[in-house]
């Protein structure tokens, strides 16, 4: 039904919004890991994100930076975004933690109302597009199939990042630290770790991935108002999928959602979330936990 | 054993006094004569409010209740709303009657089958499921555009009878602030009275149980699935006849309302009252339909000032307005009694 030239296509389109979608996910899993909070916000500030890319990418076109370092500058954008995590941290969350997860998870939907106007206010309510588009670093060419440099370039870095979080959560210190806070807050705190100082950590480098996430996907998609809400849906899906609190069901649960997203989108663009949704169902049903995580009381 | 459980919670029940009784007297006869004293915009937010009393309170049966918190109760709100749309446009059905017995069918089914799935989990799983059905759902309005209006969604233009009567000579807005306001209040006070009762009831403290300590009301012989089942589905049938009698004021339907920012709009407005009280949500409601429909016509950065507001409830009162009142008068009783003392 499909020819080879199709199906890598699919995959390489797949991959990289699977990539994208980690580099979301890994800081959803990362904040409900550590300090046991689902952010709704972590689409907000995917799409703060996107919207800073695009700004950024005319800012640097007006100062005539060469095209090659256009990736570097989006980078940057998404890394300075990471100021909001603190902010957040020590003036929303911290005083909600002992909180029942309800309000938790309400005061993240609060921040996604507010994020929204934020970003309405900042950059008007008209759809904004790059001046730059993903074809600048070229293209590479698979028979009949055009695949854009700049994309292989995203596989890259969120590959990098994932095997760093990987390192980091398995190997250093600080990622035992921080598996120490995830199985017993209150016993780590007890053996004298400063809670506190690790939850702020955890929280600036969700956000941080958030923002690289968005700032990453500026040259590939219009930045508009409903970006932010609709990322969830897919962060979502992939944390369900792949686990919640898991890193590598982050990845694998990413790159699952990527490519049945591109299949739909191949196949029949409107069934997209329908597709990824009767997954995230199924997943449910059969294995509540998903696939790398494990269920608590 | 299970006589002993139920004693237990019974503790708990809300307040009985003859305050509260004079204040919903006053308060109902304030609602009686509002159409004819208030402007017709804010008869028109009232009539908005009174519709979404059965959402609410029947979401909070859910949440307050049983301690479940479901993050896709806009499924059934849609669910009575595309009901009566469909009912309307497509078999000129006219009686509302009819619309709102099988929008309540219908969601009592779509409860019964989400339930299933839904109550074997708790907590954030039993939200994030809620969620899935709720944006599968939404895939499904866009897609079949052909029976659901797809994105643009479906409009009525014509007006249903009320008890048989036609109103088809009355403006619009009169028939809706005039005529239809006081059908939505006497479903809605029917529907409240049948909630209390539900909530006082046995099942009702049965359910309180499951809250508390879902091990200790299963070991004190109760099913505690049958009994999430049955809150989820007499709150999905509540909120399908909300979105029923709610589609008739906007005179739209859209898939957004199975978005899960729409649902979120209806945790907000319950743990807006404080979902620890009967009166709770309805409260919550109305301070939030009043608020938004205000805010927005000054500016059009309604949810910056929405969302700080939510954000300093969840900070500084976490039981809600009705929390809040409540640990204010309690203060205030204290402080009365020093004096009275010194």
């Amino acid at each position: 039904m499909f020819t080879l030239d199709a199906i890598i296509g699919i995959l390489f389109n797949g991959i990289f919004y699977g990539s994208i979608l980690f580099l979301i996910a890994a800081g959803l899993q990362l904040i409900f890991g550590v300090q046991r909070i689902l952010n709704l916000a972590c689409g907000s500030f995917y799409a703060l994100g996107v919207y800073t890319g695009v700004t950024f990418i005319e800012f640097f076109m007006g100062i005539g930076l060469p095209h090659i370092y256009f990736i570097i500058a989006l980078i940057i954008a998404g890394l300075i975004l990471g100021f909001i995590g603190p902010i957040i941290e020590r003036g929303i969350l911290k005083p909600i933690y002992a909180r029942e997860m309800e309000f938790q998870l309400l005061a993240t939907f609060a921040l996604v109302l507010i994020f929204e106007d934020v970003i309405r206010f900042v950059w008007g309510i008209y759809p904004k597009i790059s001046k730059v588009s993903p074809v600048i670093y070229g293209e590479l060419r698979i028979g009949a199939t055009i695949l854009p440099i700049y994309y292989i370039f995203v596989i890259v870095i969120s590959l990098t990042i994932a095997l760093f979080m990987g390192f980091m959560i398995k190997k250093t210190k600080l990622g035992k630290t921080l598996r120490a806070i995830s199985d017993n807050r209150e016993m780590s705190a007890a053996l004298g770790v400063n809670v506190n100082k690790f939850y702020l950590l955890s929280f600036t480098i969700g956000t941080i991935m958030g923002t690289i996430g968005g700032s990453l996907m500026a040259p590939v998609t219009a930045a508009w108002l409903g970006l932010g809400v609709e990322i969830i849906v897919y962060a979502f899906a992939v944390v369900v999928i792949g686990g919640l609190g898991s890193m590598i069901g982050a990845f694998i649960g990413a790159m699952i959602v990527g490519v049945f997203k591109g299949l739909a989108i191949a196949i029949y663009p409107e069934l997209e979330v329908l597709i990824i949704y009767a997954v995230v169902i199924a997943i449910l049903i059969m294995k509540p936990s998903g696939l790398f995580g494990r269920i608590e009381e | 054993m299970k006589i002993d459980i139920i004693k237990e919670v019974s503790t708990i029940i809300p307040f009985k006094n003859t305050r509260f009784t004079s204040i919903l007297i006053i308060l109902f006869i304030i609602a009686l004569i509002a159409p004819y004293v208030a402007p017709p915009f804010l008869t028109y937010i009232l009539l908005t409010f009174f519709c979404y009393v059965p959402i609410v309170i029947g979401f909070n049966l859910l949440l307050g209740y049983t301690g479940l918190l479901s993050f896709g109760h806009g499924l059934f709100v849609a669910i009575g709303m595309y009901t009566s749309v469909y009912l309307m446009r497509n078999y000129g059905v006219t009686s509302i009657e009819i619309m709102l017995i099988l929008a309540a069918t219908l969601s009592a089914l779509a409860g019964f089958g989400v339930g299933l799935l839904c109550i074997r989990y708790v907590r954030i799983f039993f939200a994030m499921l809620t969620l899935a059905f709720s944006m599968v759902f939404y895939s499904f309005l866009l897609k079949f555009y052909w029976l659901t209006g797809g994105d643009e969604g479906l409009g009525i233009y014509t007006r249903p009878a009320l008890l048989g009567m036609k109103f088809d000579t009355l403006y619009i807005m009169d028939f809706l602030t005039k005529v239809y306001y006081y059908y939505v209040l006497a479903i809605m006070v029917i529907l409240l009275i049948f909630m209390y009762r539900i909530t006082t009831s046995h099942f009702g403290i049965c359910l309180r149980a499951v809250k508390e300590n879902p091990r200790k009301a299963d070991e004190s012989g109760l099913n505690v699935k049958k009994y999430r089942l049955y809150a989820f589905v007499i709150s999905a049938i509540y909120t399908g006849i909300g979105g029923a009698l709610l589609v008739q004021v906007t005179r739209h339907v859209v898939p957004a309302i199975t978005y899960w920012t729409y649902s979120g709009e209806i945790v907000f407005m319950t743990l807006l009252g404080g979902f620890n009280y009967f009166t709770g949500p309805i409260i919550g409601a109305f301070v939030y339909i009043v608020l938004r429909d205000l805010i927005m016509s000054l500016t059009i950065y309604w949810r910056v000032i929405l969302g700080v507001a939510l954000l300093l409830i969840v900070i500084f009162v976490p039981g809600g307005l009705m929390g809040g009142a409540k640990s204010l008068s309690k203060l205030i009783i204290k402080k009365r009694e020093s004096y009275e003392f010194s």
